[in-house]
């Protein structure tokens, strides 16, 4: 992709110091065609402006040598400016109620110390004058959602905030204009400020969130080569039509469900099926799209495109299993059916049971009724869970865990059993070459030259493991590639060949291996196994600790999981998984009353993942497979999954707390407001001192 | 009491001030990158090459 004047923008996850910036922004100024580049450490983003021969690769492979894993990010997509200008305008309505509160609250301090007659209704005059304005600007956001709910006949939390807010500015300004005692200018400033900060709170890590979600479903666009008798044009998948012939390059995706026409390769199913043996294809071969096209370029005529293929399929079961998902409430959702209704009861209670007890003085029934809707106002409600979700997914942006729905982190807290997906997720999903000792120097120095000639993911390994340990490749001639079969060429006045077993003359074996031949010696074979994931035995066995049962599901042969289920003490596994199968174990484990966390990475996984109580995929998974879950892991270490277990446990006990602590609260001032004794003074005391109470108590997650 | 009209004058005018210097710093973008802000005033980058 070109750079068209737009600043490129890149996904650092790793970047995370002082040092990290400095690095990181001098060595890409010092790039050719760079003007300038900044990191932003909040959202781990470098955007970087250049001229428009530099290409976000390019910025990408520099970072990456410098130590930084770097994801492209498709600025277009972002609508970064869109966030910022809410997140912008919310900032600034808190701004201006956190001023007219200083300043309210100035004058109450006097008017609660004694100010009386003139000096008093002077000061509530002025109050009046902050407050009107301020209310009618910043309490914005709260009366448009109440006025949405009660459209939609639903109550929730910001009806009774609007009617609090209005009520106590409404009945304060009737009481100044006719001299009263009593203002509650500053309770509904407050109100407003302590509800919107926790608003703020929350936006942000929405915003967070959401701007990841979009930037990793920016990463892959569905595009093919179709060509016909005029010649070859790139199209969107969604264009296809069966009967089309697309083009597969090597290193390409198959887009489509069709039958290769011409051409031999091999393809890597892993992302499919979870096998990690590449698979041979030839002419009449059934492919499905998703598989990885290996070596050789490949035509294919489309049988299947859009949603008849057997990606949407996946894409249907997907849609059904997060359905049921959805239906999850979360603790501030219970919390506010639960509270909306009472909080009503009670101050309408209040205001009949006054105006029986005076017998018909409405004035001093409206001014109970406000007090107790101010008294038992949400402020700590409000402010309770988002100050704890901003803290805990702070914690675990920081962990390099993104969470990108809310009620996540909830969900992550109540899990009592984890399955994880064997290729991609606790390996690597790249194969590396073991036993290569056994081969002897000079073979070795063959194989990696062959090795290197071939863009195959066994070749390329082989050759990385050869380089690495210090061997100087041979010197072939007519070196070739048979697409699907394996490089050969001429060493010394020999014909040397890497590849398969039954190209190269061997007998195969059972595992994932290449073969090499020199000559008319018998061939050997390299065999190779998939690397652990970084941090995978200690995410297991930090898991098995916690006390939950660890499960591995694959779809790959039960030789290779069983293998990898006894490296990292597993009990237990099961192979050759379809992508219902996952999902259908997972449903019985629910049906079993188990809440399950799902780590997965491939397209077999996403029903899994979808179906899960809530699940993980790495960044360096499939789109679709990020989509389906809830949390995305930015590092390469699984490392950081036990203890993001930990930190959501914490955060759920810390908003049971605030809940309970927001309630004792109320359970002490509400008989007072009901007796009429709220005075001001003890609104804004209490309404102060529950609202600091939960937000120190959300700071105190560590 | 007179020193009244004097003083809340004097308040609000202080406070609207810091109001328009927080709508300031938000239109300068001062909130885009907190935690990166807090780590770049410790580097020596800038002492060590000023921008001219």
């Amino acid at each position: 992709m070109l750079n068209k004047g737009a600043p490129i923008m890149l996904s650092v996850p790793d970047a995370h110091c002082a040092m990290c910036i400095s690095v990181v922004e001098n060595d890409l100024q010092k790039m050719p065609g760079v003007k300038s580049a900044r990191l932003n450490l909040t959202l781990r983003r470098v955007s970087v402006d250049a001229d428009a021969g530099v290409t976000a690769a390019q910025v990408s492979e520099r970072l990456a040598r410098l130590g930084y894993t770097a994801f492209e990010l498709d600025p277009g997509t972002l609508s970064t400016t869109e966030t910022d200008r809410q997140g912008r305008d919310l900032l600034m309505r808190l701004g201006v109620a956190g001023f007219s509160m200083m300043n309210i609250m100035l004058l109450s301090v006097a008017v609660w110390s004694g100010a009386t007659d003139a000096t008093r209704d002077l000061f509530h005059l002025i109050s009046a004058a902050i407050a009107i304005p301020t209310v009618a600007f910043s309490g914005q956001p709260f009366f448009r959602k109440a006025l949405a709910g009660v459209r939609a006949r639903r109550l929730d939390m910001d009806f009774p905030i609007s009617l609090a807010i209005i009520l106590a500015t409404g009945i304060s300004l009737y009481e100044t204009l006719n001299g009263g005692q009593d203002a509650y200018f500053d309770a509904a400033v407050m109100l407003t400020f302590f509800l919107l900060a926790g608003r703020y709170l929350d936006f942000r890590t929405r915003a967070v969130a959401r701007s990841a979600a979009q930037e990793l479903a920016a990463l892959e666009v569905p595009r093919a080569i179709r060509f016909d008798d005029t010649g070859e044009e790139t199209v969107s998948v969604s264009d296809l039509r069966p009967g089309d012939r697309v083009l597969v390059r090597p290193g390409g995706r198959i887009p489509v469900d069709g039958v290769i026409l011409d051409g031999t390769s091999e393809l890597d199913r892993s992302l499919l099926t979870g096998e990690t043996l590449p698979l041979f294809a030839g002419p009449d071969m059934v492919v499905t799209a998703g598989a990885v096209n290996l070596t050789g370029p490949l035509t294919v005529r489309v049988t299947a495109a859009g949603k008849d293929s057997s990606l949407h399929r996946l894409a249907d079961l997907v849609a059904v299993a997060e359905n049921a998902r959805n239906k999850y409430t979360t603790l501030a959702e219970r919390a506010a059916r639960l509270y909306s209704p009472s909080v009503h009861l009670l101050a309408f209670g209040a205001f009949v049971v006054w105006m029986w007890i005076t017998g018909g003085d409405a004035r001093l029934a409206v001014n109970i009724a406000a007090a107790t809707l101010i008294i038992t106002c949400p402020c700590a409600l409000g402010l309770a869970v988002p100050a704890v979700v901003t803290a805990a997914s702070g914690r675990l942006f920081r962990a390099g865990l993104l969470i990108k729905d809310g009620s996540a982190l909830e969900r992550l807290a109540e899990v009592d059993t984890v399955v994880f997906d064997k290729t991609g997720t606790l390996t690597m999903g790249s194969p590396a070459p073991i036993s290569l000792e056994t081969l002897g120097r000079r073979d070795l120095e063959i194989a990696a030259a062959l090795g290197a000639a071939s863009s195959h993911p066994l070749a390329q390994s082989l050759a990385q493991a050869a380089r690495d340990q210090g061997v100087v490749p041979a010197r072939l001639t007519d070196v070739t590639e048979v697409p699907g079969h394996g490089v050969q060429a001429d060493w010394q006045g020999q014909p040397v060949r890497l590849g398969r077993a039954a190209w190269v003359g061997a007998a195969p074996l059972e595992e994932t291996a290449a073969y090499l031949s020199i000559g008319s010696q018998t061939p050997r074979a390299i065999a190779f196994a998939d690397q652990l994931r970084d941090g995978a035995p200690e995410a297991v066995s930090a898991f098995q600790a916690q006390g939950k049962t660890v499960i591995l599901i694959s779809g790959d042969v039960p030789g290779a999981v069983g293998a990898m289920a006894a490296r990292l003490g597993i009990a237990d596994w099961r192979a050759e998984a379809l992508p219902q199968d996952k999902a259908d174990a997972i449903e019985a484990l629910h049906a079993q009353g188990h809440k399950v966390l799902m780590v997965g990475d491939g397209l077999n996984d996403t029903v899994a993942l979808a179906a899960a109580h809530v699940s993980i995929s790495p960044a360096t998974a499939l789109d679709a497979a990020r989509v389906a879950s809830d949390i995305v892991l930015l590092g390469t270490s699984l490392a950081p999954l036990p203890d993001a277990q930990r930190i959501a446990t914490r955060a759920v006990r810390r908003i049971r707390e605030n809940f309970a602590v927001s309630f004792g609260y109320n359970i002490i001032a509400v008989p007072i407001a009901l007796v009429g004794l709220a005075s001001p003074l003890i609104a804004a005391l209490a309404m102060s001192a529950s609202s600091i109470t939960v937000a120190l108590n959300a700071l105190r997650l560590k | 009491m007179e020193i009244l009209a004097l003083l809340i004058p004097v308040s609000l005018a202080l406070g609207l001030g810091g109001l328009l210097a927080f709508w300031w710093t938000l239109r300068r973008g001062q909130y885009d990158d907190p935690e990166g802000d807090s780590q770049r005033i410790l580097r020596g980058d800038y002492d060590d090459h000023p921008k001219p």
